[in-house]
């Protein structure tokens, strides 16, 4: 359980855009038709597309109409799932894993950078507003560990100077290209493969 | 050492590439048709004789699991749930597979809906694998595309369509009934169990859920007959495994072996040895964060199978294997730990929610060597509170590693802890509510 804070400044109101809207009618459609509420969390993702990352309270009022559900419910929904940012993050949102696997491999130098030129603390906006990074547990890649998660894609075998590298970009506006700073194939061995040796490339 | 004829997954590191088409060329959807057509008994009792077993965690007999599955389909319909949340520290395996070899998952849930009846297949993947979503979804849309779903899918007769829904970044939606919960749009907290989802699962419907690596062996078992899955590994352990191999090795990696390799082998031929030579190892987690750390003496050794690991109290579990090599504090490493067991505890129940974070603190403490040693013991204590004090097995999931942890490294902890204790004294303070009960003035 993590404490979540909900930000003080709110828009007034919440509006699907047309295309997402469609999604939302897909997303619905995949459950039985008295499960409606199941879409929640799709629903909610796709609220977090749509509003540069976070979900203000008009949108979870707004969800809730979309599935007949109490607002309650989907209130509920928005603080206890930690993806779910409930105030704003920048365009460029950087979570870093430190949990032990990443964190044997030097998970703390990757946040070092990122205090020295993002922001001083985490969920805090850089200067120019672009970029804002947080501390979070296990993202799943600890074979490729030191890793981060930026938006969508994974960065993975980081160091201090490739991270660095990659805040730069962002903080230039552009998304630096995703996977192994290493250049290793996915999570086969950096040295090179020791077992499907007779499975060539295709 | 596994032979490559062995391996099932032939595409683990993507070397030939994951759409429908090279997956077919690899030998996935074939004579899927014949396989169904043998009966929903004869693909069950097959998965018996293989001797399978759950590769999420819990190391549960999938043919017996999939057995619970009620013959007949009452008003209720049936459904299958592919556990894809993997979020367990330690372990990505899961994460391969849904990249790459997702028509493998893909078939297993066709062959593996058909035995339960269901016609209807959730994937409940973690949020943060948004890629993997998107690489699943599409290969499922290419299996449509090919009529090896939907009606009548793969010409067998049967009905099945498969949705993909999101997690939101939950550890505990790992757990089967949390994950439900979560399916249908509420927090994820545990279920009571029973009943099991077997009988009233999603919906109140019978449901099987499983793990992706689980369900993703099924064909090539029912293919290449439960004989061939059971001569691999040892008895009641058989088959392969995708290990993770993190950490202080100098190469980190993932790599399918046979069950029951031992330890060392993993770690010196498949991963590059670790950090500073083997004897600069200090300890390894053998089965993702939950399972408790074995020191070195027992590395030297072990094999790495279910039974094995339960005769060193400790586990396989997910087969993410975490290695600590000496230049690493390893109070510091299960202090971690402790605070993802406390990010992540739902908050259900009492023992839980507050034993997690008091864990941690405790650990940070003696990490920082500001504790004392009388504490040692009330650390143990607290752990043994919360172990089997809860709705799931996430408490002993977050209580086993510091177990294991003043198991093994007692010593080091009473090292670091120099701090005199407040109260010199021998006593016995009352710190949580039925300690009155253990106390002998008031029996």
């Amino acid at each position: 359980m993590s404490i979540k804070k909900i930000s003080k400044v709110q828009p007034e109101s919440f509006e699907f855009s047309k295309d997402n809207l469609q999604e939302v009618e897909n997303e619905i459609k995949k459950y039985p038709n008295d499960r409606k509420a199941s879409a929640v969390l799709a629903l909610l993702n796709l609220v977090q597309k749509q509003h540069n990352n976070w979900i203000p309270l008009a949108a979870i009022k707004h969800v809730a109409g979309l599935l007949d559900i109490p607002y309650m419910q989907v209130y509920e929904v928005s603080t206890f799932y930690s993806m779910f940012n409930l105030s704003p993050v920048g365009k460029y949102f950087v979570q870093v894993c430190t949990t032990t696997p990443c964190m044997i491999r030097g998970a703390k130098k990757i946040v070092d950078v990122c205090k020295k030129n993002i922001s001083r603390n985490q969920n805090e906006l850089s200067e120019n507003k672009l970029c804002s990074w947080v501390e979070v547990e296990c993202l799943g890649a600890c074979v490729n560990a030191p890793m981060m998660q930026i938006n969508q894609d994974y960065f993975e075998d980081l160091d201090e100077n490739k991270t660095e590298e990659i805040i730069q970009t962002l903080l230039e506006d552009r998304l630096p290209t995703p996977g192994s700073a290493k250049n290793r194939k996915n999570t086969s061995p950096e040295k090179g493969k020791t077992t499907l040796l007779e499975v060539k490339n295709a | 050492m596994l032979n490559d004829k062995d391996r099932i997954f032939k595409n683990l590191y993507n070397d030939l590439g994951w759409d429908i088409d090279s997956a077919i060329s690899q030998g996935d959807w074939a004579q899927t048709k014949d396989l169904i057509s043998k009966g929903k008994d004869w693909i069950i009792k097959e998965i018996k004789d293989s001797e399978l077993r759950g590769r999420g965690g819990a190391g549960f007999p999938t043919g017996l699991k999939l057995s619970f599955a009620p013959k007949e389909v009452n008003s209720r319909p049936h459904y299958l749930v592919i556990n894809a949340d993997e979020s367990e520290p330690g372990t990505c395996k899961d994460r391969d597979l849904l990249r790459f070899e997702p028509q493998k998952l893909i078939e297993g849930c066709l062959v593996t809906s058909y035995a339960i009846s269901a016609h209807t297949c959730y994937i409940y993947i973690r949020g943060e694998y948004i890629r993997e979503g998107q690489a699943i979804q599409k290969a499922i849309k290419q299996a449509y595309e090919k009529n090896f779903l939907g009606k009548n899918a793969c010409g067998s007769g049967w009905d099945l369509d498969i949705y993909l829904h999101y997690g939101a970044g939950a550890y505990i939606c790992g757990e089967e009934t949390a994950l439900l919960e979560s399916l249908e749009g509420k927090k994820g907290l545990p279920r009571l169990k029973p009943p099991f989802p077997a009988l009233v699962g999603l919906y109140g419907c019978p449901t099987i859920v499983n793990n992706v690596e689980t369900i993703a062996v099924v064909p090539t078992i029912l293919r290449r007959g439960a004989k061939w899955f059971a001569s691999l590994g040892k008895p009641k352990n058989t088959g392969t495994k995708i290990f993770c191999i993190s950490g202080d090795v100098n190469y980190p990696c993932n790599v399918e072996e046979e069950m029951g390799i031992s330890l060392k082998d993993l770690i010196e031929k498949h991963a590059g040895g670790v950090i500073g030579g083997w004897n600069n190892l200090q300890a390894v987690i053998p089965g993702g964060s939950s399972m408790p750390l074995l020191p070195k003496s027992v590395c030297e050794t072990i094999t790495m199978d279910f039974d094995s690991l339960i005769r060193v109290k400790s586990g396989l579990g997910t087969a993410g294997i975490i290695v600590i090599n000496k230049d690493q504090d390893i109070i510091r490493c299960i202090a971690r730990i402790a605070r993802f067991y406390k990010h992540e505890s739902c908050g259900q129940c009492t023992p839980c929610r507050e034993g997690c974070g008091w864990m941690w603190r405790m650990l940070e403490r003696m990490a920082d060597g500001e504790a004392n040693y009388k504490e040692i013991d009330l650390l143990y204590d607290v752990t043994k509170q919360i172990e089997g004090h809860t709705i799931c097995a996430f408490g002993e999931g977050a209580a086993w590693p510091v177990q294991g942890l003043l198991r093994h490294f007692r010593k080091e902890i009473e090292k670091k802890s120099h701090e005199e204790p407040l109260i010199k004294k021998k006593s016995n303070i009352p710190y949580l509510i039925d300690q009155h009960l253990l106390e002998e003035d008031s029996a």
